[in-house]
């Protein structure tokens, strides 16, 4: 396996710290990931890993931490990401218009047969399973630009065995490409060969 | 550019998609005319204010739906994370809302004057006033709705938001409809609310929504 580029980080926060209403849930966490790296979040649940990770998005304010985003991000949440009255295509191609870079339709087409939902890509979204849906959301993260930083947020959740396996690759190329992940999880979505970078792990 | 046209473009689509919902608000209007004209009688000098008033109750009712389904679904996350310009985006959101909702209260006002007032007097200042203050209306309950998004199920908090807010609107909207001395003051008055409200609703809905992603 060819040595992913190496260089500064392409996100890196410092100082994140969040009070939830129950209290604190973490202080001070740190956060850098660059090309070709994987950096796993874990914690138990509520531990705030979710929390962490719409921090690093930019979706919650981060007071007091500094946040330098170099490179677009794209993001995988809980929810689908998509309007259930709308297409898997519709959604995907207003998903990129959105960040100013119309993608070819036929990209498009590429990145939800690499997911294994081609045929469903006509159908509304709603109608979708879950792990249809989820696969869907993952054909988003294929269309942002290539030297993004993934941030996923339980991306194995709603896979069967056959799309955690290319999960697991479709990482694998990302961090290939240059591109770096930062994940959520408590499955790894290290490919066996490149184990992740960092993990991180929230305490309690 | 792009940010305006996408948002645009699925909003109007969305709209075509969930009929039913999209016209909950028209059918409102139409049946509240209806049951205000059997009511009251015909030929009432209300008729003017009796419309306004009902424009002012759908267009609250229609804002609730703005960004519900969009908080549900994720989109609002890739729209706050993503829309470069923020401002585009959410201006072509109200754009299409206002496009599905206002226009056909438009279409069907002259209807609403012959079941209210029993003739068309004074139809064409009506639409043009509402032309004016319709888009006032949507953006004070995009204001509304997206300050009240993280607090669950919102109609009346929303409706106790905006409806202070929309008094302005209707009086002047109703001076300008009303014909008279007083009605190019109202116009132009209508006309500034419109210029002042497109240019910083976006605004206030963008830093509104921001805030509601804490909850």
């Amino acid at each position: 396996m060819r040595d992913p580029p190496a260089c500064g980080p392409l996100l890196a926060a410092e100082g994140l710290s969040w009070r939830g209403v129950e209290g604190r849930l973490f202080a001070d966490a740190a956060v850098a990931v660059g090309a070709g790296e994987l950096v796993e979040i874990r914690g138990e649940n509520g531990s705030g890993k979710s929390t962490l990770l719409r921090m690093l998005a930019g979706l919650l304010p981060c007071p007091g931490a500094t946040v330098r985003r170099l490179a677009p991000v794209a993001y995988l949440g809980h929810k689908p990401g998509a309007a259930a009255d709308m297409t898997p295509i519709e959604n995907l191609r207003w998903a990129a218009r959105l960040r100013g870079e119309p993608v070819a339709a036929d990209r498009v087409d590429g990145a939800l047969a690499r997911l294994g939902v081609g045929l469903a890509r006509f159908r509304s979204s709603g109608a979708l399973s879950a792990g249809q849906q989820r696969r869907a959301a993952w054909a988003r993260l294929l269309l942002a630009p290539p030297q993004s930083v993934w941030l996923l947020d339980e991306p194995l959740a709603a896979l069967d065995a056959a799309g955690e396996a290319l999960a697991r690759a479709l990482v694998a190329e990302h961090r290939q490409r240059g591109g770096a992940v930062v994940c959520a999880t408590h499955a790894s979505v290290a490919a066996p060969p490149a184990a992740a970078t960092h993990s991180i792990l929230l305490p309690m | 550019m792009n940010a305006f046209v996408a948002e645009l473009g699925r909003e109007c689509r969305l709209a075509l998609r969930r009929s039913a919902l999209t016209l909950g608000p028209v059918a409102f209007f139409a049946l509240a005319v209806v049951l205000f004209g059997l009511a009251a009688g015909g030929g009432g000098s209300y008729a003017r204010g009796a419309v306004w008033v009902l424009a002012l109750f759908a267009s609250a009712l229609a804002a609730e739906a703005l960004f519900a389904r969009d908080q549900e679904d994720g989109t609002l996350e890739l729209l706050l994370l993503h829309a470069r310009p923020l401002f585009m985006a959410i201006l072509g959101k109200l754009l299409a809302h206002w496009l599905a909702v206002s226009l056909p209260l438009l279409a069907l006002s002259p209807a609403a004057l012959l079941v209210l007032q029993g003739s068309l007097a004074g139809g064409g200042a009506l639409l043009l006033a509402l032309v004016l203050g319709t888009p006032v209306l949507v953006c004070l309950g995009g204001i509304g709705a997206a300050l009240t998004l993280g607090t669950g199920r919102h109609g009346v908090l929303l409706a106790l938001l905006a409806m202070p807010l929309a008094v302005p609107v209707l009086v002047f909207g109703v001076a300008a409809s009303a014909g008279g001395d007083q009605a190019p003051f109202a116009l132009l008055m209508l006309a500034a609310l419109l210029t002042g409200s497109v240019t910083l609703a976006p605004f206030a809905i963008a830093k509104a929504l921001a805030i509601g992603q804490e909850y």
